[in-house]
């Protein structure tokens, strides 16, 4: 075992790379139940993400093109959710549960035909003068596109959400959807918007994945990334910069049991590939323990059909 | 437009009609969807539906229907236990893992003595060993108020990391040219879980599912526990000042649907299976969620819905061998199934009225 191989700056490097479509998907479901919707299907719509994604990529030729029907897609398969839960008042819960089913299903089935095909290469980013400052420009600045766009969307869901109008109404609805009704906001156009949103960060999440983190294609790749965003959905209290952290903390987690795998610590890989799993845990039940903080920050209608019955 | 009035209790017609509906108008949508794979959907439908239950062949199809409606059923009642109280475990197949896991070990280490009370003991083990899984997110739950559905699943994940540790290294067949993977449990007398009447598929497993449909059926008509639990998902207030006690109930029925997964995993490890691998885990625990909805969390019509999900299953089977079809259509078509269910499950708790809509 050889721990001095591993590098901190290039481990802090991989590990924003390792946390960004975690990052994305959980920033598009914070939207999501702001607004009182719990999508469960955030696993199904960063799959089906990887896939229009990486087809669309491998057939222009372009990652740019991907990322957008990656976006396209993944927000298509959100809108079933919308249909479903907004005018069928159909159960959150079930009909999440059916959107991963599906979406891993349909993912399948359209990616047969690449497996084992390489994506087109999406460039890094060497921003100038920043990425030449030592320590630092490696960790920070020489990263591709999509890290800087994961944490401008975080930022810009903090603004919007804190400062902006449509930020209030949003959380309004999220908070007491018959209340926001009764001053005359359309509480369902609302939430299929939100919904809308959250499917799009859910594919972009699930395209780095297939693009850019590993970059190919194989069935269930996500592994369990779009439920580990819910998990830190909860984890953040519903505070965009919170999730920020707890992605950043998880991707931690995750590169440096990779990192250990490499090293060849002895403890067999399976134990180690469990480990994100067992500390999402270990992190939503230290959230819950502590029941009057984590509830206070949920939004009230969260979970909850609305329907206007006048 | 339509409008949607609310109706005082549901609809006992629409109950009953909406899967059918549902199975419907998957067929349809299914069927487009073969079409746009570029296969005739007709031919691919009835390939489904029809060949195995009166196609050639059919003797054996038979047989495998109930061998894979067995685990299905077994899981989804468990399930729809938790599901009529608003208990949402979602990590069946993490469950069915640890039996099949706990069951084969029981086994294993009596290999090679031939007794009696080995098969007794696994099934002992399967079901400890899925409810003991189970019962992480229950206990988590009960005293910190844990959220079930994440817990249950990240423990899925947990569950098939352990299962390829096993089949790579403690439960690996030491006989097996250092292959990952167990000793083939179907070939060790005392704990195989074979065909009890030849040529039918009928196993151990096969008569589980069918005493859990009757026990579930039982409890949940004629049971008080089977009151609670509907009265605590149809109106947790008043489930509350009746006496149930929520954590208790938690408790209970992750632990049922736990030991019954569980059980399904050991039957299916010691027989169809036959032994610890890699790709053990086949999604069971997750097409059960189907069922369990698809039954309408009825103990007969989980039964029913369990026939109709295997028919899928080894139909798909032969439409892959026969006609081409990628397996994971099938997968894409169990899951518009749920949301063909979902959406049409409107009808039995809404009436619609058509007519001018008024100004919201």
């Amino acid at each position: 075992m050889d721990l001095s191989a591993i590098n901190p700056a290039v481990l802090i490097a991989s590990l924003m790379v390792s946390a960004t479509p975690i990052l994305l998907a959980a920033i598009g479901e914070l939207v999501v139940e702001k607004s009182g919707v719990l999508n469960l299907g955030v696993e199904g719509m960063m799959i089906t993400g990887a896939i229009c994604g990486f087809a669309a990529a491998v057939e222009t030729g372009s990652p740019v093109a991907g990322f957008i029907a990656a976006a396209v897609g993944a927000s298509l398969l959100s809108l079933i959710f919308a249909v479903l839960t907004q005018y069928l008042l159909a159960n959150q819960v079930a009909t999440g549960l059916a959107l991963t089913l599906f979406g891993l299903g349909f993912s399948a089935m359209i990616g047969q035909g690449y497996v084992g095909m390489k994506p087109p290469l999406t460039p890094d980013l060497r921003i100038p003068i920043l990425s030449d400052i030592p320590v630092l420009g490696e960790i920070l600045f020489r990263h591709d596109l999509m890290v800087y766009v994961s944490l401008a969307l975080v930022a810009a869901v903090w603004a919007v959400l804190k400062y902006s109008r449509v930020g209030l109404i949003l959380r309004a609805v999220g908070e007491n959807h018959d209340a926001a009704h009764a001053l005359g906001y359309k509480v369902i156009r609302i939430r299929i918007l939100a919904l809308m949103f959250g499917g799009a960060c859910a594919g972009l999440g699930g395209a780095y994945l297939s693009l850019i983190r590993v970059p190919s294609w194989t069935q269930g790749m996500t592994a369990g990334a779009g439920w580990i965003a819910l998990a830190i959905v909860v984890f953040a209290s519903w505070k965009p910069w919170r999730v920020l952290l707890g992605a950043y903390l998880f991707g931690g987690i995750t590169v440096l049991q990779l990192n250990l795998q490499a090293a060849g610590v002895k403890v067999p890989v399976q134990y180690l590939s469990m480990s994100p799993y067992l500390i999402t845990i270990l992190v939503l039940v230290i959230m819950s323990a502590n029941r009057s903080r984590a509830s206070l920050n949920a939004p009230a209608s969260l979970g909850k059909s609305f329907h206007a019955s006048y | 437009m339509f409008m949607l009035e609310k109706r005082p209790s549901p609809s006992r017609f629409w109950t009953g009609a909406t899967p059918i509906l549902a199975v419907a108008l998957t067929m349809i949508a299914g069927g487009i969807l073969f079409a746009l794979l570029g296969k005739n959907p007709l031919e691919a439908i009835r390939t489904i539906f029809f060949d195995p239950l009166f196609g050639d062949n059919a003797w054996y199809y038979r047989a495998q229907l109930l061998v894979k409606a067995g685990p299905l059923v077994l899981i989804a009642i468990g399930l729809s236990l938790g599901f009529r109280a608003g208990i949402w475990n979602i990590g069946a197949e993490g469950q069915y893992i640890l039996g099949a896991i706990c069951g084969a070990a029981v086994g294993l280490a009596f290999y090679p003595a031939q007794h009696w009370y080995i098969f007794p003991l696994m099934i002992l083990a399967g079901a400890l060993g899925g409810w003991a899984w189970a019962m992480i997110p229950a206990v988590l739950k009960t005293k910190f108020g844990t959220n079930e559905i994440l817990v249950s699943l990240m423990l899925v994940y947990v569950a098939q990391n352990l299962l390829a540790e096993m089949a790579i290294g403690p439960l690996r067949n030491p006989q097996g040219s250092g292959f990952p993977g167990s000793r083939d449990l179907s070939q060790y007398p005392s704990a195989a879980n074979l065909e009890l009447i030849p040529g039918t598929g009928i196993h151990w497993g096969v008569i589980a599912a069918f005493v859990a449909v009757i026990a579930a059926y039982v409890l949940l008509q004629r049971h008080i526990l089977g009151f609670q639990i509907r009265l605590a998902g149809q109106a947790p207030r008043a489930a509350r000042f009746a006496g149930v006690k929520p954590d208790r109930l938690v408790l209970i029925c992750m632990g049922l649907s736990g030991a019954l997964a569980g059980l399904a995993g050991m039957f299916e490890v010691a027989g169809p299976a036959g032994k610890i691998s890699i790709d053990f885990a086949s999604g069971y625990g997750f097409t059960a969620i189907i069922v369990a909805f698809l039954g309408r969390l009825h103990p007969v019509g989980i039964l029913l819905a369990g026939l109709l999900m295997a028919l899928t299953y080894v139909g798909g089977d032969i439409a892959q061998s026969n006609l081409g079809l990628p397996s994971a259509a099938i997968q894409a078509f169990q899951g518009m199934l749920l949301f063909f269910l979902l959406a049409v499950d409107l009808l039995s708790n809404y009436r619609i009225r058509f007519g001018l809509k008024e100004a919201r």
